[in-house]
């Protein structure tokens, strides 16, 4: 059961985001990364993490895509023309030469990584919201407090750049 | 019983009441806000317009959709379902009452319950403006395309201000569950101030309803709709089924924002008043209104009320005296006076909703911004922080 959510959900995640580059007008590719992110929430879900697949919906589904969607939108963005000329043997040649040069450095990259054992669903019970409170205000204290400072740091410089006069 | 058997059960009784409370709460609205302005509201189908509902169903159903040249089919057909689809889902994690024992079977009347509920309704929420973006920018007509742009940016803005008044009470109650933030506020302060979070706070129960109001698109915050500019705003070129399906995720989410409202701040189904005294008002409240229908049943002052009144007179006591019965039978006790008391906190949030429809004017656009970023988002971080404080200091 768990598996069979896994791959359905897996496979909605990577089809969406070849459908997120594939598509030519902007809308659909944003539609596509939320489609993206909803599925990736589901997999942390399996995983465990709960509150971060929680945080994964709210801020990026929820909040930034909103405000991509929202831009777009509001630029009234159209369909972009495809400019590359391509042939239709060197397309379909493309996607095949492409599946075994991925699946060449996958394997690269797996087997020069060591063995781990698989990965067993429900078995990490760390993910609630109190578990991942408690990691953030001990162990990683420093790196939450300095990442909040460069996110201000960042809203500063947005509004700097955005007014002409202060 | 067999777990997904009491599952299917539970969520067909809830889906099937959900929809005809929609559909009824529709009814209300029309009712209220026609005699906020001195007028009848619906009358003709049924007594007192009580099958407008099914009429207007009907109606909707047999309409022809018409799908405009010019809209962009996929998102077009998309963007109604998304919103209505969404807005229903929140009603899962929904508790109505404490656990309760029917014979053999032992279960929540809740349909599920997650140790983050509370941050699945605010996700759920926060993709629920989709429906309407898409809906708005799919139509191709300039007046939908400024309604589902105002909607976006209207809800981003009150995300905010309502994610930090949802905070407060998760801080108090330190829990993210349903079940346990209602938990947190049995019982009474000095033998009768119940413990309910709206006391402490109040600021923060403001905050929320103000912010729901937006998040729901309804008045004084309905600009994605505002007729007097936008014809009809994001549902222009919607209809059919497919406009109902916008109007129902609109009245679906007023549902669940006073739901929310309920759980977090009053008590969820916990009564207002100590044990012995709480059973007693649900029996007065009913026998009153009975009696009150009869004796007008009695002295009609239109033709049809000789036979309506009576009616719905008996049918309030009969209520009344299920209610007296219950004090006999635990079990019902249980299930009556729990959904009693969460339908009537949610009914009153609910008339608000709609009192307020009925008095207040619409916001100017920039008034709306500029109250959400300077008015609002101040005030709940205050509260949060105040809050914070209150609880890090007595924690030790």
């Amino acid at each position: 059961m768990t598996a069979l959510i896994f791959f359905i959900f897996a496979g909605i995640a990577v089809f969406c985001a070849i459908n997120l580059v594939a598509q030519t007008h902007p809308i659909a590719s944003a539609l596509s990364l939320i489609g993206v992110m909803g599925s990736l929430a589901i997999l942390y879900l399996q995983l465990g993490g709960e509150f971060i697949a929680a945080a994964q919906v709210i801020v990026y589904a929820g909040a930034i895509m909103v405000l991509f969607v929202f831009v777009i939108m509001l630029l009234n963005a159209g369909a972009e023309g495809t400019s590359l000329q391509v042939s239709q043997f060197a397309k379909y040649l493309g996607i095949v030469l492409l599946a075994a040069f991925l699946g060449l450095i996958s394997f690269i990259i797996q087997s020069m990584l060591p063995r781990t054992e698989g990965v067993v669903f429900g078995a990490f019970q760390g993910g609630t919201a109190l578990d991942v409170g408690r990691k953030l205000f001990t162990v990683y204290l420093l790196p939450f407090e300095v990442t909040s400072v460069l996110i201000l740091i960042a809203i500063v410089g947005a509004i700097v750049l955005a007014r002409k006069e202060i | 019983m067999d777990f997904i058997i009491l599952s299917l059960i539970k969520a067909a009784v809830v889906a099937f009441v959900l929809l005809t409370a929609l559909a009824y709460l529709q009814w209300i609205e029309r009712k209220v806000i026609a005699h906020i302005q001195l007028r009848v509201g619906p009358y003709r189908v049924g007594p007192h317009g009580l099958l407008q509902p099914l009429a207007d169903v009907v109606k909707l159903i047999t309409k022809e959709g018409v799908i405009p040249s010019h809209v962009n089919k996929l998102f077009y057909l998309m963007a109604p379902w998304m919103a209505v689809v969404l807005a229903l889902i929140s009603i899962a994690v929904i508790p109505f009452g404490p656990q309760i024992t029917v014979g053999p079977v032992t279960t929540w009347m809740q349909l599920t319950d997650l140790r983050i509920g509370i941050l699945f309704v605010l996700a759920v929420s926060s993709i629920g403006v989709y429906g309407v973006a898409l809906g708005g920018w799919a139509s191709n007509n300039k007046y939908s395309l400024l309604g589902g742009l105002r909607s976006s940016a209207q809800m981003i803005s009150y995300e905010l201000p309502l994610g930090l008044a949802v905070a407060s009470p998760l801080l108090l109650a330190n829990t993210l569950s349903f079940r346990e933030m209602v938990a947190y506020q049995d019982g009474f302060w000095l033998g009768f101030i119940p413990r309910w979070n709206v006391f402490p706070e109040i600021l923060g129960f403001i905050v929320f309803l103000i912010a729901g109001f937006a998040e729901t698109n309804r008045v004084p915050f309905d600009l994605p709709e505002a007729e007097n500019e936008l014809v009809a705003g994001f549902h222009t070129e919607y209809s059919s089924m497919k406009f109902a399906a916008f109007f129902m995720a609109e009245y679906a989410n007023m549902v669940t924002v006073t739901a929310v409202a309920t759980l977090l701040f009053l008590g969820g189904w916990l009564p207002p008043f100590p044990e012995p005294y709480s059973d007693f008002i649900p029996i007065a409240v009913f026998a009153l209104g009975g009696l009150i229908a009869i004796y007008h049943g009695l002295n009609p002052a239109r033709r049809m009320d000789k036979f309506t009144l009576p009616v719905t007179g008996l049918v309030f006591l009969g209520i009344a005296g299920l209610f007296g019965l219950s004090l006999l039978v635990p079990v019902l006790k249980t299930i009556l006076m729990a959904l009693f008391w969460f339908c009537a906190k949610v009914g009153i949030l609910l008339f608000v909703f709609i009192w307020v429809r009925g008095t207040s004017p619409r916001f100017r656009y920039d008034q709306l911004m500029r109250f959400a970023w300077v008015g609002l988002f101040p005030i709940s971080m205050l509260n949060l922080l105040a809050t914070g404080l209150v609880v890090a200091l007595s924690s030790k």
